[in-house]
């Protein structure tokens, strides 16, 4: 709501004067409370932080690979999920309900049981042919994870795309699959990038629970680094660097929903 | 109107600090000149501070496995079921809580998981027995006892690992070792055997045990007791290759809250039982089994 | 029916939850322009829609081409090829350019080469003086030449049939005239057209017959000069005395 004039810049300056005034009394009740030092010396303390710094970065970059090999699989599996859930017609009804029990398996169980289920389940049937890595599970763990996430969004997407654009596109003599495919899943997934973006941010923090079947990334190391020394400064590193890797591709969304809301907002409009 | 209920309140709430700052000053002693009799020990049953009062509470993991516990059947054993004196740790337990004045029935168990046991603040436990050794920072955040058993690491791969035949440190440099996070285990495969390939963590050592029956590490590192357990029962085609050089000896010892006097009478208690050789038998009858040589 | 008809519908019905269409039957020959004219709710969509193949019909059937198109087991991409259709609210793909939106059709259904594609799109383009919005996308073009693309678009896969469906009712008026001579262009050039209408004055120009439906039937059919000046059933006069009123004739 805007207030005009200089009623508007009053009420502007009330807000910001009173904003510092809370945060500043946030600093004093919280330096000065009896427990501050303590908490200083254990979460804060700079000499854990810039130790952390050598060993912490450099497992991060594990969390980093499973992140974005994970997406990419995520992306083209979701969208296939997606796809056999919208697929019309009795005879296509088998397919859409297996992408049924999919999403809604996956959604369901917690992806920490699916993590141990797969990473030390696999594995263990000792079939010949079937990989052991654990990395290798880790990851197909959190695709059938999120990809049962991304398809809904997906399929939010290619709803949200009005019928009249399938018309159109049908109407030229394009097939189902060529409507889908050129017409309607380009439109659906421009559409849905911020919830995109939102599964993808989840996905970058659970990739630290690969660390549950071995392999040490920031989090595990932090907690290496937290288990020897008794202080939990190394935690505040590693959440740190799980921030700094959601920033640009949230700026990147942004940028790609600026981009793209002008041309959608043209549909069918009349100028 | 309501600025006097406002400062009604303000007194009240001063009152309330005052009296609570008040009731923590002692009574005065009385009778200081009269005739007393030697100072009471302070590690008589009566005077020791406990979490409650009359009740021996000591933690340990959930399950907690042979040799250092175990159930009636000779399984690992649930704290939060029957307690059980079986066990180099049970025994152990059992033997400090009656040299302090404790009967059995006075003892109780209850739950820390293994890295919980150090996070800063109160415990919930008068002591701690589980594998917990010894190290000069964990020492900053508890109080140790003197040792009840010295313990060694040792090095368990499968039988069928080219490992097996390992004879040296520097036999084990290829290997793909794990242990459990934030274990002298852990830190033993970092400071003396020095692997090429980072070691792998666990958030238990049976998720380790699990990795190595999958074939995705080459061997783990644990105490040399717990690798009787894991060769004999746990992983049958498993065996320990050796046990790891230590630079000085490394111990368990029972944990205590940061500055329990507790700890002082349990010392006492640990140095009689040494003493009368119960720990020996103990040792001898829970962990037997003929040790693997000291790898180099 | 001769086989030169190009469309030839019979008895058609059509229901959603209501009955729409309650027995139309009309044909078109070659360069035939025949308007639909009716009140909002009357069926000229629906009936343009079941044409297409976009709706299912309860009743009745249509031939195109001396084939018949509601018969099972029809390809009915291969019919939609050959029919062009416009509507109302434009429907360009929001996600290409004009010159994409043109050479969609031509690459993935009638799998003409991407080069020569660019070349067909660009000349149709420039004949209906759009040349210049080539690299546009649709949301900086204004309604008449977004209507003009959609046009474009529907005429580069060279259909026999044109379906109009109150192609201007969504524009600005003074954008309506340059999609008007599109049409009237098309007209001349002999294309084959079935036009729902408002533009009454228009409709008189180029229609060969006008059709004025009301509820789902054909109340009454002739040519322009006899709907518009001499209608005999009372229902197309109170319908024409409407439109005169709003001075739309």
């Amino acid at each position: 709501m805007r207030t005009h004039g200089a009623s508007g810049s009053r009420s502007t300056l009330i807000a910001l004067a009173s904003t510092v005034v809370f945060a500043l009394v946030v600093v004093l009740v919280v330096s000065n409370s009896p427990g501050w030092p303590e908490v200083q010396r254990q979460f804060f303390n700079g000499e854990f932080f810039r130790e952390s710094l050598r060993v912490i970065p450099k497992a991060f970059l594990l969390n980093v690979r499973i992140f974005l090999i994970a997406e990419v699989f995520i992306l083209v599996f979701a969208l296939f999920i997606a796809i056999l859930r919208s697929l019309p017609g009795p005879v296509f009804f088998p397919l859409r309900a297996l992408a049924i029990v999919y999403t809604d398996f996956f959604r369901g169980v917690p992806t920490i049981l699916v993590i141990y289920l797969l990473g030390f389940g696999a594995p263990a049937l000792q079939i010949s042919g079937i990989p052991r890595d654990e990395l290798f599970w880790g990851v197909v763990a959190l695709v059938l994870v999120y990809s049962a996430y991304v398809s809904e969004v997906y399929r939010a997407g290619i709803e949200s795309v009005h019928p009249s654009q399938e018309a159109a596109a049908r109407s030229l003599g394009l097939s189902q699959a060529k409507t889908l495919r050129y017409v309607i899943v380009p439109q659906a997934v421009r559409r849905v990038v911020p919830p995109l973006l939102n599964d993808f941010i989840g996905l970058q923090k659970d990739t630290a629970l690969v660390a549950l079947l071995g392999p040490v990334e920031a989090f595990r190391q932090s907690q290496i680094e937290v288990a020897s020394n008794f202080n939990y400064t190394p935690y505040l590193v590693t959440a740190i660097l799980f921030v700094l890797l959601t920033i640009p591709l949230a700026r990147l969304t942004d940028w790609l929903v600026i981009r793209d809301r002008r041309r959608q907002l043209a549909l069918g409009a009349a100028r | 109107m309501r600025k006097q209920l406002v400062l009604t309140l303000v007194l009240a709430v001063f009152a309330l600090a005052a009296a609570a700052c008040g009731a923590d000053e002692e009574a005065t002693p009385t009778a200081a000149g009269t005739e007393t009799a030697a100072a009471p020990d302070p590690c008589a049953k009566d005077q020791l501070i406990l979490k409650t009062s009359g009740q021996l509470t000591i933690a340990t993991d959930n399950p907690a496995f042979p040799p250092w516990f175990q159930d009636a059947e000779g399984a690992p054993w649930d704290p939060t079921t029957e307690p059980t004196k079986q066990g180099y740790e049970g025994a152990v337990a059992y033997a400090v809580a009656n040299e302090l004045g404790f009967s059995d029935d006075e003892v109780k168990w209850v739950v820390v998981p293994f890295d919980n046991v150090f996070k800063p603040g109160p415990k919930d436990f008068d002591f701690d027995i589980n594998q917990v050794s010894y190290s000069p920072e964990r020492d900053q955040a508890l109080d140790f006892s003197d040792s009840y058993y010295d313990v060694e690491q040792a090095v368990v791969t499968l039988k069928s690992s080219k490992f097996a035949k390992a004879t040296s440190l520097g036999d084990l440099k290829d290997a793909k070792l794990g242990a459990q996070l934030g274990t002298t285990s852990y830190d033993a495969i970092v400071a003396t055997i020095q692997p090429s390939k980072d070691p792998n963590v666990y958030s238990t050592n049976n998720d380790a045990i699990r990795a190595l029956k999958n074939g995705n590490i080459d061997g783990i590192v644990v105490d040399y007791p717990t690798s009787l357990y894991v060769t004999a029962v746990q992983v049958p085609n498993a065996t320990a290759v050796g046990r790891l050089p230590a630079e000085g000896q490394e111990y368990f010892g029972l944990v205590f809250e940061e500055g329990n006097p507790l700890r002082d009478c349990v010392n006492q208690a640990i140095a009689n039982l040494r003493e009368a050789g119960t720990l020996d038998e103990a040792a001898q009858k829970w962990i037997e089994g003929s040790a693997p040589p000291v790898l180099e | 029916m001769s086989a030169e008809t190009v469309l030839a519908i019979e008895g058609l019905q059509k229901s959603f939850d209501v009955e729409v269409l309650k027995g139309i039957s009309l044909t078109l020959e070659p360069s035939e322009v025949v308007c639909l004219i009716g009140a909002s709710g009357s069926g000229k969509s629906t009936l343009l829609r079941c044409v297409n193949l976009l709706e299912p019909i309860q009743a009745g059937r249509i031939e195109f081409l001396g084939e018949e198109i509601t018969a099972p087991g029809v390809d009915v991409d291969h019919v939609r090829r050959r029919i062009g259709i416009v509507f109302q609210a434009f429907n360009l793909f929001p996600h290409m350019s004009v010159l994409k939106n043109i050479t969609l059709g031509l690459t993935k259904v009638l799998k003409t080469p991407q080069a020569q594609a660019d070349q067909e799109a660009a000349d149709l383009l420039a004949r209906f003086g759009l040349a210049d919005k080539r690299s546009e996308y649709p949301d900086r073009l204004s309604g008449g030449q977004q209507q003009r693309v959609a046009i474009v678009r529907a005429l580069a896969m060279r259909p026999e049939l044109m379906l109009l469906d109150e192609v201007t009712s969504a524009l600005d008026p003074e954008l309506v005239a340059e999609v008007l001579d599109v049409i009237r262009g098309l007209a001349t050039s002999g294309m084959t057209m079935l036009i729902a209408t408002h533009e009454m004055s228009f409709a008189r120009d180029i229609a060969n017959r006008v059709c004025f439906l009301h509820d789902g039937v054909i109340l009454e059919e002739g040519p322009p000069a006899e709907i518009f000046s001499a209608p005999t059933n009372e229902r197309t006069q109170q319908f024409l005395q409407r439109i005169i009123e709003a001075g739309r004739l």
